[in-house]
């Protein structure tokens, strides 16, 4: 497969097309703005959190192919999870997209999100990619700008 | 340019332009990229450099290093000779009075913060009006920015209409007495547009208002007479003009540059200096604070050597060839939105196609080995008229061809695949 198929595969042409959850929540326990200035990608991130649990999670914004199927991709992931689950994908998928972290040798969480690994050959594209995630840390963390985040 | 009787050119005017020797002068354009030759559509971010501007650097550290306008030793009046030539090839080239008049900087960036920190402090104050187009690259808007924030100066936007063509009745009503400067660019890195930058000089000086042209895309591609202009300032970078990166050049008219404190302290602006008082270098050294990019003077000069030789009125009719084809045939396919259709346009194809974004179309390009540049520009508030956040741009220069049009739009109809439209 070339590198332009390893990156553009059909999974993610589709989350592209038709991203999943991707829609405002009406009432978020939290929410966060993630921007990459450098390409323009701007996205933000609705929680719906129960005690320890992510209830809901949704997404708006515009970006480029990778980023919105990233961040359509990680909300399908998360959904349902603790927060200490989230924490882990966020570490893994990091390190994979970074080409730290091979998800054919090493055990992981990952699952579908493996597809993805395709962009660690696309420096320039890592952070496009990551976008989402950095956005769900910082909310996760509620350590960025207060204003962004509404609990 | 060059006065009569100068030019070293080979060339008449009547010989067809020969693409593939001049091809040939550009040792990183035999460069393969995944498997196929490299399609280098990136000429306004940075030119690549011709082999007689690596050998000019190369001699320079090789056989001539030594600092300049300070040791009595023979390396020292070896590099002084060097350095102080190529000033004088840049005063030919933009056909300056004076030598003086050519302050050599890092680039546009600098030239432009030197005029706004230093004509900006003596001459713009609280109330007081700086008039810059819609089509500037953020170098000539954040200097002129800070400045505004610093002072209580406004800063006003000359509009721009759907083609991407300067306003000039708007421009007209906007120039007042309050106005102490008009920032405009040349020709738009985003867009491409040639602006008829004479036309808003000679508008300006009616109202004794300074002109600052942004030239970092012109200079490439256009025969520039800053006499014939009668702008006040000129800036230009080395890079963009097939010369090492790091060096630049802002032209002024003696009389501003003379009425203007120094931009940065150091050695090399001074006559004397005491604890009590300093007494300024005179022109140009007085904006020549510390040991300049030596090297990289050279290589501009080098630079400058070979766009005479090549001559830039063949240039400039051989890109304008290359452009209009790459805008019908780019333009032709479905899907794609040109953004930039200026009557007057020069080196730039800036485009969106339906629902992908620049930074896929980039990416999928580079696979199919053409390199292009995706974003911004450096000129967001022009990207927020058009009303994209960014575009892909495929940017030309006198040693492209239309083989690597063809290149670009076949790989423009693999992206297209891709994304099954």
């Amino acid at each position: 497969m070339s590198e332009t198929n390893e990156l553009y595969q059909q999974v993610i042409l589709d989350h592209n097309r038709k991203p999943r959850n991707f829609k405002v929540l009406e009432q978020p326990t939290r929410e966060q703005m993630g921007h990459n200035p450098l390409c323009g990608d701007e996205l933000t991130i609705y929680l719906e959190l129960e005690g320890d649990l992510i209830r809901d999670i949704t997404f708006q914004g515009s970006g480029c192919a990778i980023s919105k199927a990233s961040a359509s991709m990680m909300t399908v992931s998360v959904k349902g999870k603790t927060l200490a689950e989230a924490e882990t994908l966020f570490r893994e998928f990091h390190q994979m997209v970074k080409g730290e972290l091979d998800p054919e040798t090493a055990p992981n969480h990952l699952g579908r999100l493996t597809i993805l690994a395709g962009v660690r050959e696309f420096p320039a594209r890592v952070k496009c990619a990551s976008l989402a995630w950095h956005t769900l840390h910082a909310a996760l963390e509620g350590k960025s700008d207060p204003l962004l985040i509404k609990e | 340019m060059v006065a009569p009787g100068e030019s070293h050119s080979p060339e008449s005017s009547n010989t067809p332009f020969d693409v593939d020797r001049i091809r040939r002068d550009f040792p990183i354009l035999a460069t393969q990229v995944k498997g196929r030759p490299l399609v280098y559509l990136d000429s306004a971010a940075t030119a690549q450099r011709p082999q007689i501007v690596i050998d000019a650097v190369n001699r320079f550290y090789t056989a001539q290093n030594a600092n300049v306008h300070r040791g009595v030793h023979h390396l020292s009046e070896v590099a002084t000779r060097e350095f102080d030539g190529a000033r004088v090839k840049v005063q030919r080239f933009l056909n300056a009075a004076e030598s003086h008049e050519i302050i050599l900087t890092h680039g546009v960036t600098e030239s432009i913060n030197l005029v706004a920190n230093s004509y900006g402090a003596k001459f713009i104050g609280a109330g007081d009006e700086i008039l810059l187009t819609m089509m500037e690259h953020h170098s000539n808007i954040v200097p002129w920015q800070l400045l505004a924030e610093r002072t209580g100066a406004k800063v006003r936007v000359i509009p721009i209409n759907e083609r991407g063509e300067v306003l000039l009745d708007e421009y007209e009503k906007m120039l007042n007495p309050r106005v102490k400067i008009v920032g405009v660019v040349q020709i738009s890195n985003a867009l491409g547009t040639i602006n008829p930058v004479k036309q808003m000089i000679e508008l300006a000086h009616r109202q004794g208002i300074p002109v600052l042209v942004d030239g970092a895309q012109a200079a490439p591609h256009l025969n520039v007479d800053v006499q014939d202009l009668d702008c006040d300032f000129y800036a230009f970078s080395g890079h963009k003009l097939c010369g090492p990166t790091g060096v630049g050049v802002l032209y002024g008219k003696t009389s501003w540059l003379e009425a203007m404190p120094p931009f940065l302290g150091g050695g090399d602006m001074i006559l004397s200096v005491s604890f009590e008082k300093t007494t300024f270098n005179s022109l140009p050294y007085k904006f020549e604070a510390g040991t300049p990019d030596i090297a990289g003077v050279i290589g501009l000069g080098a630079a400058i050597d070979y766009l005479n030789q090549t001559r830039l009125d063949r240039i400039a009719a051989y890109e304008k060839d290359l452009l209009d084809y790459a805008t019908a045939q780019v333009g032709a396919l479905p899907g794609i939105r040109l953004i930039g259709t200026a009557a007057e346009k020069a080196g730039v194809l800036s485009f969106v196609i339906d629902e992908i974004h620049p930074h896929d179309i980039g990416t999928i390009l580079d696979q199919e080995g053409v390199a292009i540049r995706a974003g911004h520009h450096c000129a967001q508030p022009a990207m927020k008229f058009f009303g994209v956040p960014a575009t892909a741009r495929a940017s030309f220069a006198f040693y492209n061809t239309r083989a690597e049009v063809d290149a670009l739009v076949d790989a423009i109809t693999r992206v297209k695949q891709v994304f099954e439209i």
